[in-house]
């Protein structure tokens, strides 16, 4: 790989010991994929955040680096944390996992990093638009910056974001190039969906489906924000899809490059397979929302939801900044009076939701229902927020 | 067999082989090398010690920390042995410092065989098959 001679600096240590540890992967991963040089990137977005996640090894790893005064060079955004920021005591977390965690942001203060913790930064102020090179990490929103943005972006590690934020830039290889954003099989969606659950169940389904291809979906007639997020996180969840086109809707979508390609069908029968495999309980004890975090219309649908709910804890998980305006605008108020509660910073993954002593748990997310039995050793409901949250039992 | 170093070392162990596509983040426990997906063909064996063989990474991206964990905490496989490494293994078995390789035919590789994986120069070796009693 060309590396222009500042870079070759960096690698021989004359910025540091961390630039050049973490230059070195960045060097050794563009080797590994034939990247032919270093670009810029204009953000990034670093995941491995919540303690739960990372544990002991990454919380020293991370407070290592801010100790040797490593600092940020670009615009950095972070993956949600194991907790609420303010609310946590009130929620029950435990303390000594809040310890951890509130030294783990620590670090990424002393690094740099803005306070903004979620799996949604493009809903929380860190857009980036058409064309632009990054090095994002969380899986989700690697999906929706390719493929609803049109930015470019590999599916970084934790430690790959980081380094490129530290280093301000990234290797030139996969999704940074245009030739590889090519779609390679055709995805045919017959019927309706309803709402975003159901591009998380057909999402789900593709993921198993296509791996690590790039889907090109035809026959989806109307997606919104709501509806993209859910497609991408959950094909990002059960493939490892970090780039998709939908044929009418997304910026890249091109039908003259799906000739020739593989094609599979997806209906009614595939969204209720989904539906089936990602339910492993019955009876919810608390249901949660927002996986990605919610938007400010999932938050307002599920508030106007809750006014007939029956009597179980509700989370609805979403950004510091979503809940903020929640606050103002009232929709915070409506939530709470129904019982249920604005979780901010956090998600029912990435929390210690086992330690809170829920056995079963009802998500609107394809993603959150695959995730949630491994992580959190609990059963899941997978269903829309409407049956969910619908009446009494 | 010839593959490509994806980080240099040697190792020689025991094979644990997986068909299928591995998710580190929520399929392996950092602490133990547990395998704790559900459904998965390994759930429930241990990675660590193992030259761990699998198709690909999968899932979420959280995953190069928990390979980092995984050698932190004295659980972390021998060797890694992939038909590709994704970045999001790579990065793991980078920064943990664990030989690794990948572009290797894994069809050729069976749980319990003793392998040797020579990753400076891209080359993973069978020096015992499970099933041959005596070498």
């Amino acid at each position: 790989m060309y590396l222009s001679r500042e870079q070759e600096r960096m690698l021989e240590g004359e910025e540091g010991e961390v630039v050049e540890r973490m230059f070195r992967l960045l060097v050794r991963l563009g080797d590994l994929y034939g990247a032919d040089r270093m670009i810029p990137v204009s953000s990034c977005q670093v995941s491995g955040v919540s303690y739960k996640s990372v544990g002991d090894p990454g919380l020293e790893f991370l407070e290592d680096l801010a100790e040797k005064g490593a600092r940020v060079r670009v615009r950095t955004a972070l993956n949600p944390a194991g907790l609420d920021l303010e609310e946590w005591r009130e929620m029950g977390f435990p303390e000594d996992f809040a310890a951890k965690q509130l030294r783990i942001l620590e670090a990424f203060r002393k690094l740099g990093a803005e306070p903004t913790v979620t799996c949604t930064p493009y809903l929380a102020g860190v857009v980036p638009s058409r064309g632009e090179h990054l090095a994002w990490s969380e899986s989700s929103a690697v999906a929706f910056s390719n493929s609803v943005l049109g930015a470019r972006t590999n599916r970084e590690g934790g430690p790959s974001a980081l380094a490129a934020a530290i280093c301000g830039l990234t290797p030139r290889y996969g999704l940074h190039l245009e030739e590889n954003r090519r779609p390679t099989v055709l995805v045919e969606v017959e019927g309706e969906l309803e709402g975003p659950w159901d591009f998380g169940a057909l999402g789900y389904w593709a993921g198993r489906e296509v791996g690590g291809e790039i889907p090109h979906f035809r026959g989806i007639k109307k997606a919104g924000t709501d509806e993209l997020k859910a497609l991408g996180a959950a094909m990002a969840a059960s493939g490892a899809v970090a780039l998709f086109h939908v044929e009418g809707i997304t910026p890249e979508a091109d039908p003259e490059k799906t000739r020739g390609l593989e094609r599979v069908r997806a209906g009614r029968e595939e969204i209720r397979r989904s539906y089936e495999l990602l339910t492993t309980g019955e009876e919810p004890e608390l249901v949660v929302l927002g996986c990605p975090h919610a938007s400010p219309e999932e938050l307002s649908r599920a508030a106007s939801l809750l006014e007939k709910r029956g009597k179980r804890p509700v989370w609805i998980c979403t950004s510091r900044r979503v809940k903020e305006e929640a606050s103002r605008s009232g929709l915070r108020r409506k939530v709470e009076e129904a019982g249920g509660r604005l979780v901010a910073d956090t998600c029912a993954v990435v929390s210690p939701l086992e330690r809170l002593g829920f056995k079963t748990v009802g998500v609107d997310s394809a993603k959150a229902a695959h995730y949630l039995p491994g992580l959190c050793g609990v059963k899941v409901v997978f269903s829309s927020p409407e049956k969910l949250l619908g009446g009494r039992k | 067999m010839r593959g490509r170093t994806v980080n240099p070392g040697k190792a020689r162990g025991e094979a644990l082989v997986s068909r299928s596509p591995l998710s580190f983040y929520g399929g392996v426990d950092p602490k133990t090398g547990m395998v704790v997906e559900r459904g998965h063909e390994l759930e429930g064996k241990c990675v660590k010690g193992k030259i761990l063989v699998f198709p690909r990474g999968k899932g979420s991206t959280v995953g190069s920390y928990v390979i980092y964990a995984l050698k932190k905490n004295g659980a972390a496989p021998l060797a890694v042995v992939n038909e590709e490494t994704e970045p999001i293994v790579a990065a793991g078995v980078i920064l943990a410092d664990i030989p690794c390789v990948d572009r290797v035919d894994l069809s050729l590789l069976e749980t319990g065989d003793l392998v040797e994986v020579d990753a400076d120069r891209g080359r993973v070796e069978v020096l015992k098959r499970r099933w041959e009693p005596f070498p």
